[in-house]
């Protein structure tokens, strides 16, 4: 009934790819849209994903979420990398990666033939690991409760169910992977297929998980606080549950993250189905989130598995025991299916992806080259292409097998996952570099390619052959010959990495080093160049693919060589827009012969391709230096322009500059002279009279002895406000210089007022004026210099008597704590100052207008100079502290404040003092 | 006897202009701000104004305008006092007609001499 059902999902799935084929032939493609990309993209999660994630979370705790990291933040770079590798594989007409790869470095057919042989012996343990999960997840649902009983070597490979699941899934994927052969080389209905069975198994998977939680526990709060209290789950799901611990966490990662753009079937689906680059835009988020949701409920899965199934069963198995234990048959059933889905996804995808490769890099040059074939001579050769595609088909699927079923026992899942993965980052820094770096050369990436692929060989592969018993594993421990430096697991004596992270990072350095250096000391032949400017460049809008052909051949040798290898529909579609009725022998433009080239490489790969057309094409082959001058010249240009840019940009700037430096000059300079004007006015002033009294006195005799007194008076007081004048000028330019000397000391600020306060008693009460004091801190620690507080506090006294009321003049002066600090305020019972003057009465010279004072004026009001409320603020600024205007809240006229932080305890008095000569910022 | 009108806000230039003012023989009306200066000529009507320029509410160039706003006192003498020892203000005082610029501190002497001239010219 199982197989039943499961041949029936994969007739479904043959439907439906061959449904989206006839739509896709029709012109009505069912993946024109961005979601089903995202879809086909998640064909990354396997079966290794709906079975080995709740295994490797049961064992390592959260750490299988950086196998899904990895892919979500190349899915953040796509707008780059991935857009990159589109753009170039639509203009290269590329079918694989190893096409992409060989096409990167000149079109060389050895690179081609390296990276598919890499991917062959890479992959196929990923293939044996599906067979694996389908063959035991049909154990497991069928011998249920008891333990699925599978001893793989002891049977006959005909009594052995995954070697069925092969061959059922190699006819599958001949029939709707190699229908026909398309110069594209894009399998829509292959895709649409890919994309319902991600549905499928995220549907089936979610399934599970609700079930867990929601049915068998009551929700996930009920869930955890049952994992909290067993012995064994706590601290499972601790982050140092890692094996390798932070080393571990950046290996996987970065693995996951390399594999994800070199993998076969993801470089497939990614880039080689890709059908519009405006699908990456959706995709680089959309992917990341199925990825979460396939995610969602691994935790609570592994968690449950222990908690209540038996917890010697194997974890991979826990989405089928855990509704299996409940009794259910329909869910169970459905997991299966999801399984499969997830399985078959990837076999497809990546099997069609290495047959192309196979058949492509490996087979058709040795055929092309091979002379007893005599293949150059034979008629249609399309059949032939199918044929291989096919033979490669069954053959990879057979390999697969024949590893699982040799070694598949002795490895996890996971485990068998991550050594494939390893194997394809190999892949990485050909492809990466190649595509940011042009130095990068043929050479260099080939030997490169060797080094990762061997040192992956040493410490992933070997290793797992000698663990299935195949090799003597005494090398392991001690070394190959005793020599302990050579361990596979602890190479040069790395230890206490994981095995994924230590071969990771001697394969990644082996590579990229060989690569690198390599390519510093090589040169790069002349289609090499131009390739290697082609990729690097590709997001250049202006760079248009080039014709390299200039060679010369008749239509009629082109068109047999199409139609050998491609059929004549698809000759057709390269001849079209010529003449129907041309002469056989007519030549054939540059731009055809370009557009057969990328014809025959969508079918057999970039190299041979290029070889098939060297052959009917005479004359000089290629005009490299023509493309390679273009390239340089468009380069050169740019970056001439770019350099221009910059230099005006920079001239600009520092125009700007110099024009604002200009203007605070001139500012200053403006503000200099208003100073100086205002300075020589204020002195001028007092001068006038004592000039004009003098004169007075010299020049008239005769004069009254009161009127002579009087005026020798007024010339002693104006010469005291004249020396008042320039004393207060210099402070001003003390402060403003912040050359003012203070002696800041710790004084007590009630005393200092009141001492204050005595001083200007006399003279406030000869101008009637009525002083109050209202002091609530009898003891107001402050840092400051008394003999300059003094001088404020007059000043504000002084001020304040002026502005006074004239009927009953008052003022009152408050000292009073408040928050950390120490206000003294002065205040009149004047007309006040009105909100816009605040801030104007500490501009220096500035006179308060005396509004109605100046007619029925009874009281004298000695004019100020316009520089002690300035002063006052800088003094009081210097000492930390502050000094504004507000209301009078008791005279209701003006009130200066002035605020000073309480002096620190005695200890800390030294520091401050200190820290008081160095002026604050202004 | 001739009239002279005062107008400054510094009570001790006010107090020597009065001195030397009486003792050259005239009468003397003082103000010390701007609207003052312009009372005192319609009341009083001086036969010379000395005019200092830096005054509390409207400026000394001002009231020199409004004077010669008024036809009848196109004529009426004037000196500007300042302490602004600057070409432009001299030269600004002079277009806007005052008969004469005085930089303080001034010289007593040249002073009532101006005074006298421009008193002689207007009669």
């Amino acid at each position: 009934m199982v197989l039943g059902i499961a041949f029936g999902y994969l007739a479904l799935l043959f439907v439906i790819a061959a449904w989206g084929d006839r739509r896709a032939e029709q012109g009505r493609s069912v993946i024109g849209s961005p979601t089903v990309y995202a879809l086909s993209i998640a064909v990354y999660c396997t079966a290794w994903t709906f079975y080995g994630s709740v295994g490797r979370a049961a064992e390592y705790g959260p750490s299988f979420l950086l196998i899904y990291l990895g892919p979500t933040l190349a899915m953040l770079a796509s707008p780059f990398v991935i857009r990159k590798m589109v753009r170039i594989a639509r203009a290269q007409r590329i079918t694989s990666i190893a096409d992409f790869i060989s096409a990167r470095y000149g079109k060389s057919g050895g690179l081609g033939a390296l990276v598919a042989l890499i991917a062959l012996i890479g992959i196929t343990p990923y293939i044996a690991l599906q067979l694996k999960a389908i063959t035991l997840s049909h154990a497991v649902l069928m011998n249920y409760p008891e333990p699925p009983g599978l001893r793989l070597v002891e049977e006959a490979f005909w009594d052995d169910k995954s070697f069925w699941v092969a061959l059922v899934l190699a006819v599958f994927i001949i029939l709707f992977g190699t229908r026909y052969l398309d110069a594209s080389e894009r399998h829509e209905g292959m895709v649409a297929a890919i994309a319902f069975e991600s549905l499928v198994k995220l549907f089936a998977f979610l399934a599970v998980g609700v079930f867990t939680v929601f049915v068998l526990f009551n929700g996930p709060g009920d869930l955890f606080a049952r994992a909290a209290a067993h012995p064994q789950l706590n601290g499972a799901l601790s982050l140092e549950a890692v094996p390798g611990g932070g080393v571990g966490w950046v290996g996987t990662l970065v693995l996951a993250f390399l594999a994800f753009l070199s993998l076969p079937r993801q470089f497939q689906v990614l880039v080689v189905e890709n059908v519009d680059e405006r699908h990456i835009k959706r995709a680089s988020w959309l992917f990341p989130l199925y990825l979460l949701a396939i995610n969602l409920f691994v935790i609570p899965i592994a968690l449950a598995g222990v908690l209540l199934g038996d917890p010697g069963g194997d974890p991979d198995s826990f989405v089928l025991t855990l509704p299996l234990s409940a009794g259910l048959e329909g869910l169970p059933l459905l997991v299966f299916i999801g399984g499969l889905s997830a399985a078959t996804g990837m076999v497809i995808v990546e099997t069609i992806a290495l047959s192309t490769m196979v058949s492509n890099h490996l087979v058709m040059p040795l055929l092309l080259r091979s002379p007893r074939l005599h293949l150059g001579s034979r008629g249609d050769l399309s059949g032939w292409l199918l044929g291989i595609r096919r033979v490669a088909i069954v053959m990879i699927l057979l390999l697969g097998y024949l590893y699982h079923a040799l070694i598949g026992d002795s490895y996890s899942l996971v485990t068998i996952g991550l050594v494939s993965f390893a194997a394809a980052t190999q892949f990485a820094p050909a492809l990466l570099l190649g595509l940011y770096w042009r130095g990068a050369t043929r050479v260099g990436a080939s030997l490169g390619l060797i080094a990762g692929f061997s040192v992956w060989v040493y410490t992933l592969l070997l290793p797992g052959f000698a663990q299935s018993g195949w090799l003597d594993d005494a090398f392991l421990t001690h070394g190959p010959m005793g020599l302990a430096w050579l361990r596979p697991y602890a190479l040069f004596g790395l230890e206490g990495w994981d095995i994924y992270s230590h071969s990771l990072l001697w394969s990644q350095l082996a590579n990229v080093g060989t690569l690198v250096g390599v390519s510093l000391f090589t040169r790069q032949s002349r289609l090499e160049q131009t390739q290697a400017a082609l990729f690097t460049e590709a997001l250049h809008t202006s760079l248009v693919y080039p014709s390299l052909w200039q060679g010369q051949t008749t239509r009629g040798e082109l068109e047999a060589l199409l139609n050998r290898y491609l059929g004549a529909p698809a000759t057709a579609r390269v001849f079209a827009g010529l003449e129907r009725q041309a002469s056989k022998d007519q030549a054939v433009p540059p731009e055809v012969i370009a557009r057969a080239e990328q014809a025959l490489a969508g079918a057999l790969g970039n190299a041979s391709a290029r070889v098939l057309i060297n052959s009917v094409v005479r004359g000089e082959a290629l005009d490299l230096e023509a493309v390679l001058s273009i390239l340089d010249t468009t380069s050169q240009m740019l970056e001439y322009n770019r350099q221009l840019e910059q230099k005006s940009r920079e001239l600009a700037e520092i125009g700007e500059e110099l024009r604002s430096a200009n203007e605070r000059l001139r500012e200053l300079d403006r503000l200099k002279d208003e100073f100086v004007a205002m300075v020589s006015h204020e002195l001028r002033t007092p001068l006038t009279s004592i000039r004009a009294f003098a004169e007075i006195l010299r020049d008239s005799r005769d004069l009254p002895e009161d009127k002579q007194r009087h005026f020798l008076d007024v010339v002693v007081l104006e010469s005291q406000r004249l020396s008042r004048l320039i004393e207060e000028i210099l402070d001003l330019a003390r402060l403003e210089s912040g050359r003012l000397t203070l002696h800041p000391q710790r004084l007590n600020l009630a005393a200092l007022a009141r001492h204050s306060v005595d001083a200007v008693h006399r003279v406030q009460e000869d101008r009637g004026v009525a002083l109050d004091v209202e002091i609530t801190a009898d003891e107001a620690p402050v840092i400051g210099d008394p003999d300059r507080l003094e001088q404020v506090i007059i000043n504000l006294l002084d001020n304040a008597g002026k502005f006074a009321a004239d009927e009953d003049p008052r003022v009152l002066l408050r000292l009073e704590h408040h928050k950390g600090h120490y206000r003294l305020s002065v205040e009149d019972n004047g007309p006040g100052i009105g909100e816009e003057e605040r801030e104007q009465v500490f501009e220096k010279f500035h006179q308060i207008e005396q509004h109605g004072a100046s007619s029925g004026q009874t009281r004298r009001r000695p004019r100020g100079s316009g520089l002690g409320l300035p002063i006052s603020r800088g003094i009081v600024a210097h000492l930390g502290g502050r000094l504004w205007v507000e209301n009078a809240p008791t005279l209701g006229g003006a009130c200066l404040v002035m605020e000073l932080p309480v002096a620190p305890a005695d200890s800390e008095r030294q520091e401050v003092a200190k820290a008081n000569k160095t002026p604050p910022e202004r | 006897m001739a009239r002279v009108l005062v107008v400054d806000d510094e009570p001790n230039i006010v107090l020597s202009l009065e001195f030397l003012m009486q003792q050259a023989g005239f009468e003397v009306v003082t103000a010390e701000d701007g609207e003052q200066a312009l009372a005192r000529v319609a009341e009083q009507a001086p036969d010379l104004v000395l005019l200092d320029i830096s005054l509390p509410d409207i400026s000394g160039f001002d009231v020199l305008e409004q004077l010669r706003a008024d036809p009848a006192r196109a004529r009426l003498p004037i000196i500007m006092l300042t302490a602004h020892g600057r070409e432009v203000e001299r030269e600004k005082g002079m277009a806007l007609g005052a008969d004469d610029y005085v930089t303080k501190p001034f010289s007593t002497q040249a002073l009532v001499d101006k005074v006298r001239t421009l008193l002689d010219e207007a009669s």
